[in-house]
C-alpha cells in the first residue's frame, strides 16, 4: 500500500510540485524587481528632470516668479534651521526617555501607559501632528507660524523612532557589564553616564539619523502650521556681530523648507517650475538616501564590531 | 605613643565620616533628581497624546455644536465654505477609501510575496542586498512620491487611457502602494523568520517543497505578525497626505471610482491650511473634526493590531 | 551492568532481510570531516540503535538517510547509502531528495507539530503526496493515530490545535504524522530526550510495537534506552563506526575495547 512503491507516479507528482516551486521563485524575484525598478525609475526621473537645474545659482537664489531665476536658498536654510531645533529637542528627550524606560522604570501601570503611548504615537499620521501644532503651539502657546513651532512638531513626530532605537541599543548591552560597574560602587547615573550611554551611542546615533532623515522629508505637518510657500527672504541669522553674539530671533521667524518649496513648484502649471521641483526633489532624495545609507552602514558596522 | 596616634586617628576618622555622610546624601539627592528628569522626558509621549486628544476634541466639540453628528456622517456633500454649507465626511472618506484600496491592492500581494521570497527562497546574498534597498524605498519623502505620481505615472497611464484626468486617485493609489510595500514586506518577513527551523524541517522531512512549506507551514505559523503588517499598511495608507494632495487633486468628490479626482480627509486638511482661514471659524474647525475622524480610525487599527498579536502569540 | 542485563529480554532476532546499507559513507560540514567511512547494514522490520558520546556524529549520520543536510549550504556527502529492494544510492546527486523523503520519514528530538489541527498534522504528508480523497485521508489518519497509540485520546478532538497537547502527546502526533505515509524506514532522532520518564516509557513501548510494521533507525544518547528497544546497535565515536552487532552482543560481550569503555561508563 506504500505510495513510494509506485515510483513513477510519485516522480510525476514531485515534478509538478517542483514546477510550482520554480514558478513561485520567479514570481518572487519579479516582485522584488518591481520594487527595485520603481525606486530606480523614480530616481532616474528626478535626475533627468532636475539635474540640469542644479547650478550654483540654484542654491543661492530665492524663489522667484520667473522659473529660471528661482532657487532654493530660503528653503534649504529653513530646512537646516528647523532640523537644528528638531535635533536639539528630540535627541535629549528621546534618549532620556529611552534610558529611563530601560534602566529606571519600575514595572507598574505608569510605565505601561508610557509604553502604550509611544507605540501608539508611532502610528499616528503626520498630519495629525500638524493639527496638534496648529491648535496648540501656534495659537494656544503663541509660538506663531515659526521655526520653533515646526522644529518642536517634527521633534515630537520622530520621538518614537529615537526612543525605540535608544531602547534597542541599550538592551543589547549585557547585564554583566552593568553588574561589573555596580560591583565597583558606581551609582545608577554613573553607570548610565560612563557605560550604558557610551556603549549604546552608535545604535542611538543610527536611530537619530533615521529619525532626522524622516523629518527632513516631512511636508504635511509643516504646511498645517502655515509655513508660507513663497518666502523670498532668510530668517535672521543665529550668530551676529554684536554682543551677546547669539540671537534667538530666528526661532520666531516665518520660514519655508525644502519639501514645501518643492510642493509649491509642483503645484504650478508651468513646466519650467516642474523642472525646479524635480531639482529640489533630487536634492531631497539624495539627502535622505545619504542619511539612510549612513544609518544602514553604521548598523552593519556595529553588528560586525561589537562582540560581547 | 600608640595611644596618641589612636586618638588622633579617631578624631580624623569621625570628621571624615560626617563628610562622607554629607557627600552620600548629596549624591542620593542628585540621583533622585536625575531620575525625575528622565521620567519627565518619558512622560512627554503621554503629554503628546493628551495634547492631540485635547486639541482635536476641543475644536471638534465646537464644530459638533453647529453640525449634528448624524449630518456629519450621512450628508452626501462636503462644501464647508459655501453659504449653503454641507458637512458630509462621507465625501472625503470615499476618496480616502478608494485611494487606500488601490494602494493596498498593490502593497499587500507584492509585499507578502516579497516577504515569502526573501524569507524562504532567496539566497543569503540576495537578501543582504534587497533588504536595505527596500528600506530606502520607504525612506523617500512623500512629496517626491507625489511629484512622481503627478508628472510621471499619470502621463504614462494617460497613454493607455487618454480620458484619464490629470488629477486622479489611481496614480496616487499606485504610488502609495509602492511606498507601502517595504512596510508590509519587512514586518511580514521578520514574522516569518521568527518561525523556528524545526517546524520547517518537519515539513521538508515529509517531502514538501519550499513553496509548500512556505505556504502551508510558515505563513500560518507567522499569521499574527503578517496580519499586523497588513494593518500597519492600512493605517499608513489612510494617513498618507502629500501624495494625494499633489496628484489626486483637492476637489471633494463623492466617488469610489479611482479614475476620478477626489479629495481625501488628509488632502482636505492641507487645502484648508494652505488657504487663509480665520482662527475660530467653522472652516477652521472642520479640519479638526476631519482630523479626529482620522485619529479614531488609526487608533482602531493600532488596537486591532495589538489584540491580534496578543491573541495569536504563538508559543514556540 | 546489572541494570542493563535486566532490561534484555528479547527473543532471538527473526529472519533478517537487508533494507539499507551504508558503504564508505563520508560527510563534511564545510571543512570539518564529520563522518569517516561508515559501513553498516540496516535490517528490515528491526530496530537499529545508534549510540555514542555527544558529538560522535550519530545525528549527522541519521540525517544523511533523508538528505536533511541538503537544506543547508556547505555540506558534502561521500560514499553511498543503498536502499533495497531497488538498490538506489540515496546520496547520489541525481537522486531527488524529495523522493527520498517520501520513502523515509523522520521524528525529531523536540516535538514539532505544525500550527494546525491534529487531523491536519497527520494528514499533511498525505496531502503533499497528492491524496485528495477525503475518505482515504480520514482512514489513513485514523490508522496512523491508532498505530501511534493515541487514537483513543484524540479521536473526539481531531479538530483541536495540536499545540494544545502535552509534550508526550505531541510527539506521538509527530510519530503518527510520520507513519501515515507508510514509510519504508522511520528515523528517530533522540525522540524522548525532551520528554518526561512516563512519556518516554510509552514512546519506547510504541517503538517496540511499530517494528513489525516498519524498519526503524533510532539515535539515542541513553544507552539503557538502546538496550531496551533495539535489536541491533551501532557504537560511534568521533565520526567513525566503531562496532556494530546484535544488541545483546554489544552490551554483554563488546568486541572492541572502546565500546566496552563507553558501555561501562568509563567515559562519555
Amino acid at each position: 500500500m506504500a505510495y513510494a512503491r509506485d515510483l513513477d507516479a510519485v516522480r510525476k507528482l514531485i515534478a509538478s510540485h517542483k514546477r510550482w516551486d520554480r514558478a513561485f521563485a520567479v514570481v518572487g524575484m519579479l516582485s522584488l524587481m518591481t520594487g527595485i525598478l520603481a525606486f530606480t525609475t523614480l530616481f532616474v526621473d528626478m535626475a533627468i528632470d532636475g539635474v540640469p537645474r542644479l547650478t550654483a545659482d540654484f542654491f543661492t537664489s530665492f524663489p522667484s516668479r520667473r522659473a529660471s531665476q528661482a532657487g532654493i536658498l530660503s528653503a534649504w536654510v529653513g530646512t537646516c534651521l528647523v532640523m537644528l531645533v528638531t535635533a536639539v529637542v528630540a535627541v535629549p528627550l528621546g534618549v532620556g526617555a529611552g534610558v529611563y524606560l530601560e534602566e529606571y522604570a519600575p514595572r507598574n501601570w505608569m510605565t505601561d501607559i508610557i509604553e502604550i503611548n509611544i507605540s501608539n504615537l508611532a502610528g499616528v499620521p503626520s498630519i495629525v501632528y500638524g493639527l496638534l501644532a496648529l491648535g496648540l503651539f501656534v495659537y494656544q502657546f503663541g509660538l506663531g507660524q515659526s521655526i520653533a513651532a515646526a522644529g518642536l512638531t517634527l521633534a515630537l513626530l520622530i520621538l518614537p523612532v529615537v526612543i525605540v532605537a535608544t531602547r534597542e541599543a541599550i538592551r543589547a548591552i549585557p547585564q554583566s557589564i552593568r553588574e561589573g560597574a555596580y560591583a565597583l560602587g558606581a551609582t545608577q547615573w554613573q553607570t548610565v553616564k560612563d557605560h550604558i550611554l557610551p556603549y549604546s551611542s552608535a545604535g542611538i546615533l543610527t536611530g537619530v539619523i533615521i529619525g532626522m532623515a524622516r523629518a527632513i522629508g516631512e511636508t504635511a505637518p509643516i504646511i498645517t502650521i502655515g509655513a508660507l510657500t513663497f518666502i523670498a527672504f532668510l530668517p535672521p541669522s543665529p550668530v551676529q556681530a554684536t554682543p551677546p553674539f547669539i540671537s534667538f530671533e530666528w526661532l520666531t521667524s516665518p520660514f519655508t523648507v525644502m519639501p514645501i518649496q518643492m510642493f509649491n513648484w509642483t503645484s504650478r502649471p508651468e513646466a519650467a517650475f516642474h523642472a525646479n521641483a524635480a531639482a529640489a526633489g533630487f536634492v531631497l532624495v539624495l539627502m535622505t538616501l545619504a542619511m539612510n545609507g549612513l544609518a544602514i552602514w553604521l548598523r552593519y558596522r556595529l553588528r560586525r564590531n561589537i562582540k560581547w | 605613643m600608640s595611644a596618641t596616634v589612636t586618638i588622633q586617628e579617631a578624631i580624623l576618622a569621625s570628621t571624615s565620616t560626617s563628610t562622607r555622610l554629607q557627600k552620600r546624601r548629596k549624591r542620593i539627592l542628585v540621583e533622585k533628581a536625575i531620575e525625575q528628569v528622565l521620567f519627565l522626558a518619558a512622560l512627554v509621549s503621554v503629554l503628546t497624546t493628551l495634547g492631540i486628544v485635547y486639541i482635536l476634541v476641543k475644536e471638534s466639540y465646537v464644530f459638533f455644536q453647529q453640525v449634528s453628528i448624524a449630518d456629519f456622517l450621512t450628508d452626501r456633500q462636503w462644501t464647508p465654505l459655501f453659504d449653503d454649507a454641507h458637512f458630509g465626511i462621507l465625501v472625503l472618506l470615499s476618496g480616502t477609501i478608494t485611494s487606500s484600496a488601490v494602494a493596498l491592492a498593490i502593497a499587500i500581494p507584492l509585499g507578502t510575496v516579497i516577504a515569502i521570497y526573501l524569507s524562504e527562497f532567496a539566497p543569503f546574498r540576495i537578501r543582504e542586498i534587497a533588504k536595505p534597498f527596500l528600506e530606502l524605498l520607504g525612506g523617500v519623502p512623500t512629496i517626491v512620491y507625489g511629484f512622481f505620481a503627478l508628472l510621471f505615472v499619470t502621463p504614462i497611464l494617460q497613454w493607455f487611457y487618454p480620458e484619464l484626468p490629470g488629477f486622479n486617485l489611481l496614480s496616487a493609489g499606485i504610488v502609495m502602494g509602492i511606498m507601502i510595500i517595504p512596510y508590509v514586506s519587512s514586518i511580514s518577513e521578520d514574522a516569518m523568520r521568527a518561525v523556528p527551523m524545526s517546524l520547517r524541517e518537519g515539513s521538508y522531512a515529509m517531502g514538501a517543497t519550499r513553496f509548500q512549506t512556505a505556504v502551508k507551514v510558515v505563513v500560518p505559523a507567522a499569521f499574527s505578525g503578517i496580519a499586523s503588517a497588513y494593518i500597519l499598511g492600512i493605517s499608513r495608507a489612510v494617513g498618507e497626505t502629500m501624495i494625494l494632495a499633489v496628484s489626486a487633486g483637492m476637489q471633494p468628490n463623492l466617488t469610489f471610482n479611482p479614475l476620478e479626482p477626489a479629495a481625501t480627509i488628509t488632502a482636505y486638511i492641507v487645502q484648508v491650511a494652505l488657504g487663509d482661514l480665520p482662527h475660530g471659524s467653522i472652516g477652521y474647525q472642520t479640519i479638526f473634526a476631519a482630523g479626529l475622524t482620522l485619529l479614531l480610525f488609526t487608533l482602531a487599527c493600532n488596537i486591532a493590531g495589538h489584540l491580534l498579536r496578543k491573541r495569536f502569540r504563538e508559543a514556540y | 551492568m546489572n541494570a542493563v542485563l535486566e532490561t534484555l529480554e528479547k527473543p532471538a532476532a527473526a529472519q533478517k532481510v537487508l533494507k539499507a546499507e551504508a558503504r564508505g559513507l563520508d560527510f563534511h560540514y564545510g571543512a570539518f570531516h564529520a563522518l569517516k567511512s561508515i559501513g553498516m547494514p540496516i535490517y528490515e522490520k528491526h530496530v537499529t540503535a545508534l549510540i555514542g558520546p555527544s558529538g560522535c556524529g550519530k545525528s549527522t549520520y541519521l540525517r544523511c538517510f533523508n538528505r536533511m543536510h541538503d537544506l543547508y549550504p556547505g555540506n558534502r556527502y561521500g560514499g553511498e547509502i543503498r536502499l533495497m529492494p531497488d538498490n538506489t544510492n540515496l546520496l547520489a546527486p541525481e537522486v531527488d531528495p524529495i523522493e527520498v523523503r517520501m520513502r523515509i520519514s523522520m521524528v525529531f528530538q523536540k516535538p514539532n507539530p505544525f500550527p494546525k489541527t491534529i487531523f491536519e498534522n497527520v494528514a499533511y504528508g498525505l496531502r503533499v503526496r497528492g491524496e485528495r480523497s477525503r475518505r482515504v485521508i480520514a482512514e489513513k489518519v485514523e490508522e496512523a493515530l491508532v498505530g501511534a497509540a493515541i487514537w483513543n485520546e484524540v479521536k473526539d478532538r481531531l479538530n483541536d490545535l495540536a499545540f494544545n497537547l502535552s509534550g508526550g502527546q505531541q510527539q506521538r502526533i509527530c510519530i503518527a504524522r510520520a507513519l501515515a505515509t507508510d514509510p519504508e524506514i522511520l528515523l528517530f532522532d533522540e525522540p524522548t530526550s525532551a520528554l518526561d520518564p512516563i512519556a518516554t516509557a510509552s514512546i519506547e513501548e510504541l517503538i517496540h510495537e511499530l517494528k513489525d510494521r516498519v524498519t526503524i533507525l533510532i539515535v539515542t544518547h541513553n544507552m539503557q534506552q538502546a538496550a531496551r528497544v533495539s535489536d541491533y546497535t551501532a557504537y560511534m565515536y568521533l565520526g567513525e563506526m566503531i562496532e556494530f552487532g546484535e544488541t545483546d552482543q554489544i552490551f554483554l560481550k563488546p568486541a572492541r575495547k572502546e565500546t566496552e569503555d563507553y558501555i561501562t561508563g568509563r567515559f562519555g
